[in-house]
């Protein structure tokens, strides 16, 4: 993983929650962070929007920390990179 | 006090356009879920809702009257006519003069607002239709029924959420009960099928991708659904002076506010609604043989339901039937809590528990007896009609066998 994504994914989760960008790290789990369900749905608005891709339902459900969602969100930008150099 | 009959019933929804065929559809088991015609849904991620299938304004009113209404509000008062009707109410200029009206509606015309939107947004033109504000009012529908039947008393509306219709129906159900009105037109409607309320349902992951399964270890969401249903609610004794038929009495409300979260549920202010509805019948929580859910089918609804189910039943909660018809009828809303009253209303005069449909799998924190998929014969003289609503306004209804 790059640490521009991790950044990215950091700062998209510290904006949406309104907390210090520095509370918040790789090893974070959403308990810790006082991350609720309603806010998880925000953050991944957030992170549709910061990297243009679409994050389905069930790609998140089994997600409880930061390293995970920055695992997924890499995959998902992986995948949307895979596709638009694939020529149809 | 005065006890309070039901005795008119009206409902349009995904299981058919009137009560005779929701009933039919609550006995069978069989879902009105299916993929959505009203609205694109081509860039959405659900496909799924309960629609009134094939719906068009024409068998109810014509051209020009539609103009006025939205699709919510036609719902509203064809769910009207068909409880006016079936209560065989006789209009005379005191009983206008008297008569409540008290809907509920969360999205109000919102689809109406979605187009006109769309105009100045979307489209960059300069103006939108007139009528957007007046058929966007969430007070549309109690003033399409005021006007149809000339009824000039006391007629408002109530939102909040998915607990609408049941606030509506309480406060019905409270004013002919302390004698302040002598007959009410209560119950809700909601058509929440556009492409930016869907949007809008999509961003908060709370859709299932197939279809509703309430208390199911595999269940992934509510189905959005949409429809009308209205009561008429008069004292018993001169509803039986008159000789109309009982279909049931409402004897309790509830109500209680969460004061937790804007969207997780709280098994306490569920529970809280519970007790209130049963300490405003006097009845002990033994009396209840049923209990129609608020079973939205998300994940958090269901064990959170279930835990406040036991905490105010205790051992009894074991010997209580429970189903969700949002597994039939979907989520309507602002008109859920009156498709659900209507149809727990069914189940006690009728002496059918409706199912819970689509379940598959049992899930060790929704424990209770929740009718899988197939109605259950049973007479029951006590139910209550539970709505549990975003915000955590929290609504429930009493009602006896009649």
């Amino acid at each position: 993983m790059s640490d521009e994504l991790i950044q990215r994914v950091m700062k998209a989760i510290a904006t949406t929650k309104r907390i210090p960008v520095e509370s918040v790290t790789i090893d974070s789990n959403f308990l810790e962070l006082g991350i609720d369900s309603m806010d998880a749905v925000e953050i991944l608005f957030a992170l549709e929007n910061e990297f243009d891709i679409n994050i389905p339902d069930e790609e998140v459900r089994s997600v409880r920390g930061i390293r995970q969602m920055c695992e997924g969100v890499e995959r998902l930008v992986l995948a949307k990179s895979t596709a638009a150099k694939v020529p149809e | 006090m005065r006890r309070v009959a039901i005795t008119g019933m009206g409902a349009i929804c995904a299981l058919g356009k009137n009560v005779a065929e929701f009933a039919r559809a609550l006995a069978e088991g069989r879902p009105g879920i299916g993929p959505i015609e009203s609205a694109d849904v081509s860039q959405i991620r659900f496909q799924n809702g309960a629609e009134v299938r094939g719906y068009t304004h024409a068998p109810y009113f014509d051209d020009r009257r539609a103009d006025f209404l939205d699709r919510f509000a036609q719902f509203a008062v064809i769910a009207a006519r068909e409880a006016i009707a079936d209560a065989g109410i006789q209009w005379t200029p005191e009983l206008c003069e008297s008569a409540a009206i008290v809907t509920g509606s969360c999205v109000g015309g919102q689809s109406t607002e979605d187009i006109g939107f769309h105009e100045v947004y979307k489209l960059g033109h300069n103006r939108v239709h007139p009528l957007t504000i007046p058929k966007t009012m969430a007070n549309a529908g109690a003033s399409h029924i005021s006007m149809e039947f000339g009824i000039t008393g006391p007629s408002f509306t109530l939102s909040t959420a998915c607990s609408s219709a049941a606030h509506a129906i309480g406060q019905a159900f409270w004013m002919v009960r302390s004698g302040s009105t002598g007959l009410a037109i209560a119950g809700g409607s909601e058509a929440p099928f556009s492409f930016g309320i869907l949007k809008a349902w999509e961003a908060m992951r709370v859709v299932s991708p197939d279809t509703c399964r309430p208390f199911s270890k595999d269940r992934h969401g509510m189905i959005l659904g949409e429809g009308g249903a209205i009561l008429v609610l008069e004292p018993l004794e001169a509803a039986r002076a008159r000789g109309a038929r009982i279909h049931a009495e409402i004897v309790g409300f509830g109500m209680s506010a969460d004061a937790g979260h804007i969207t997780q549920p709280s098994a306490e202010g569920a529970a809280r609604a519970m007790r209130a509805a049963l300490r405003d019948a006097h009845l002990a929580p033994e009396a209840i043989g049923y209990i129609n859910a608020h079973g939205t089918g998300t994940p958090a609804n269901d064990p959170t339901e279930t835990a406040a189910i036991r905490a105010v039943f205790g051992a009894h909660a074991g010997r209580l039937a429970i189903s969700s018809t949002k597994s039939m009828h979907g989520h309507a809303l602002g008109a859920s809590a009156a498709l659900e009253c209507l149809a727990t209303a069914l189940a006690l005069r009728d002496g059918w528990l409706p199912p819970t449909a689509n379940y598959r799998e049992p899930d060790p924190q929704c424990d209770l007896d929740v009718i899988p998929n197939v109605a259950r014969a049973a007479r029951v003289e006590y139910a209550l009609s539970n709505s549990f609503a975003f915000g955590g306004l929290n609504a429930v209804l009493a009602l006896r066998a009649g």
